[in-house]
């Protein structure tokens, strides 16, 4: 599903340069739920982004689902965020003005998707989070958890091929966390490819496989038995 | 572009601040009104004007004989000359392209003596002899009766056409007109109309004391032999009488016999000349309610340009999470400029309907005191109000542009870091 093959990236910081990723060759299958660790600083933001083309890497290659990344216009990145992947952030990066079922019908918007078919789709993935009831409220009205599921609702929307995870739990406390991650694993269940980024042991431990990052190089790629989140909840 | 949910989010923005719109609409708003209101007083002004020149054929000359200033071929200077009937024949042989050319005697003048009697009343009154085609150059509307025609010339008869104000002193308010006779210098006329001039300046009351008889009847009344006193000649709506009047005066000078650059001899007045002077006084006028106008709206588009700038800013985290779900780049630039175009155009519209209160206001108080001198229905036509709405929309595109373009500069990378 996804491959990268000697992965290069650095920042110019006025006049010296940081090299943040050193060569990264990775490979996710189709249905994996895989966890990137590292300290901060250990390029794994870094990873997620160009994973997810909000940024461009300086050089190797990426292929997602067969299509080689390169060359990007905004345009056409655009469409392939749309097509190919589904973000969930640390701080949720839900649109305040719009309700809950507006938030998740968003992509579908931008597919072009009529106005009544996008709705009952963005109600039935809420309903699949658990939050039909909480269609029509604000995400000020919503707790950090909902705020976190509705986002992942929205994530999936758009059905896409990958979902990227940054810190999904990074501000939600550990009973939350294990609920978003719950909803994770199921989603996993179902057969969608998962990346999460996190620096907390046990929401790694709640994925299939753990790629550890230090100095912008993998030093350990390894499967593990899945915690399942069930039991916390 | 008519989408239900764009506009949603169009009204949702600027609704979520509304005090902020409102004082940024205010600057296009105004902006629009003064330019509706500089344009309807020129208007106004414009108007004023025209009706003082009222009816008349604009494309017209008058011309008149005075002494010569040079000697030619043998003939003195100071020599004094008239204009005869055979003249407007050789100006209509000699110059193309005119429509009218009206020989003109005129008996009395402003302020002149009692000329003209009717039984025991008396009265001052221009008396001119005329073709029947000075109607066309100084429009009147014949109120009773006809206007001289060629049978009156062919035939000389002493008919007179008068006006209302003659009538009103001569006559009696129930008094048959037609038919009647009146004596001018001693010689009787007999009236076959009354008309009445389309005029509301200062000179309005004198021009409807008039009286016209036919020109060949004048002559031989009054002794006037092939003299002519005066003539207005009208050019073609193609030509400018302003041009050919040089062809007409120089074919004078030939026929009598009048130095080629003696300047003085034949005077005239170029009404076109005129009128032309006046209609670029609007022309300019039109340009200052423009440019002050456009001026205001600029301003006033430049702070929305300023607001759109500070909505990108705060949107820019929201901008990135639409790009991170995979809104097209130009989706974006779209939204951002129609919401200014449509604060643009709301705001707008509410200045032009605030305008055109106002100019109503200003035509019902003028209808209600009465005219004003040089002043008369300010207005503006659709045409400008269209014009006023194309600016609109151009002037929304531009004030949202640099705010579009900022938008999609911010990548998505940058707006989503969280603090």
């Amino acid at each position: 599903m996804i491959e990268i093959k000697d992965l290069h990236k650095s920042y110019r910081m006025g006049s010296n340069s940081l090299h943040v990723l050193k060569g990264i060759n990775f490979t996710a299958e189709e249905g994996e739920l895989v966890a990137i660790m590292g300290s901060s600083g250990s390029g794994k933001s870094t990873l997620l982004n160009i994973l997810g083309m909000l940024d461009l890497a300086d050089s190797g290659e990426y292929t997602l689902d067969n299509v080689p990344i390169k060359d990007l216009s905004e345009t056409k990145a655009a469409q392939y965020r749309n097509k190919f992947l589904g973000f969930i952030f640390q701080s949720f990066n839900l649109i305040n003005y719009k309700s809950a079922l507006e938030n998740v019908a968003l992509p579908l918007y931008y597919q072009k998707v009529g106005r009544k078919e996008r709705q009952e789709k963005a109600l039935n993935y809420l309903e699949r989070v658990g939050l039909k009831e909480w269609a029509t409220h604000l995400p000020s009205e919503l707790s950090g958890g909902q705020k976190q599921r509705v986002a992942i609702a929205r994530a999936m929307a758009a059905e896409p091929k990958v979902l990227l995870a940054d810190e999904p739990t990074g501000a939600l406390d550990s009973k939350t966390s294990y609920e978003v991650m719950d909803l994770i694993q199921k989603i996993n269940d179902e057969g969608n490819t998962i990346l999460v980024v996190t620096h907390e042991e046990d929401i790694a431990h709640m994925c299939k496989r753990i790629v550890h990052l230090k100095d912008g190089v993998i030093v350990e790629d390894k499967k593990i038995e899945q915690v399942r989140a069930q039991q916390y909840v | 572009m008519f989408n239900r949910d764009r506009w949603r989010e169009i009204l949702e923005v600027l609704t979520s601040n509304v005090g902020r719109t409102i004082l940024t609409a205010f600057g296009v708003c105004w902006g629009i009104f003064i330019l509706i209101v500089l344009l309807a007083a020129g208007k106004g002004f414009e108007n004023g004007i025209r009706a003082d020149f009222g009816d008349i054929a604009t494309n017209t000359m008058f011309m008149w004989t005075r002494r010569t200033t040079k000697p030619y071929e043998g003939l003195p200077k100071d020599r004094s000359f008239e204009f005869k009937v055979s003249d407007v024949q050789a100006i209509w042989d000699n110059v193309p392209n005119l429509r009218f050319v009206s020989p003109r005697n005129q008996l009395g003048g402003f302020r002149g003596g009692g000329n003209v009697i009717r039984g025991i009343r008396v009265g001052a009154y221009n008396v001119y002899g005329d073709y029947p085609e000075i109607i066309n150059q100084d429009p009147m509307s014949v109120t009773s009766g006809r206007f001289i025609n060629h049978n009156d010339i062919k035939d000389k008869r002493k008919v007179a056409v008068i006006g209302q104000g003659v009538k009103s002193e001569l006559y009696d308010k129930d008094e048959e007109v037609l038919g009647s006779y009146i004596k001018i210098q001693g010689v009787n006329f007999m009236v076959i109309g009354t008309y009445k001039k389309k005029n509301n300046d200062g000179d309005g009351e004198e021009a409807q004391k008039e009286i016209y008889v036919p020109f060949t009847a004048f002559s031989q009344a009054f002794n006037r032999g092939e003299d002519v006193g005066w003539m207005a000649i009208t050019a073609h709506d193609g030509s400018s009488i302003s041009e050919l009047k040089h062809n007409i005066i120089d074919v004078m000078k030939t026929r009598h016999k009048i130095h080629p650059e003696d300047k003085r001899a034949v005077g005239h007045f170029d009404l076109y000349e005129q009128f032309n002077r006046v209609e670029s006084l609007f022309v300019g006028l039109k340009a200052i309610a423009y440019l002050v106008g456009i001026m205001v709206l600029l301003s006033g588009i430049i702070g929305v340009s300023n607001i759109m700038l500070i909505v990108v800013k705060e949107r820019t985290k929201e901008i990135g999470i639409r790009r991170a779900l995979g809104e097209q780049p130009w989706s974006i630039k779209k939204q951002i400029l129609m919401e200014s175009i449509f604060l643009t155009i709301i705001s707008g519209m509410a200045g032009i309907i605030f305008g055109s209160l106002v100019i109503y206001g200003i035509n019902s108080l003028l209808d209600n005191t009465g005219p004003v001198d040089m002043f008369v229905n300010p207005s503006v036509s659709v045409s400008v109000v269209s014009g006023a709405m194309m600016i609109l929309i151009i002037s929304g595109l531009l004030a949202g542009f640099i705010p579009a373009n900022s938008a999609i500069k911010v990548r998505p990378i940058e707006a989503l870091r969280t603090e």
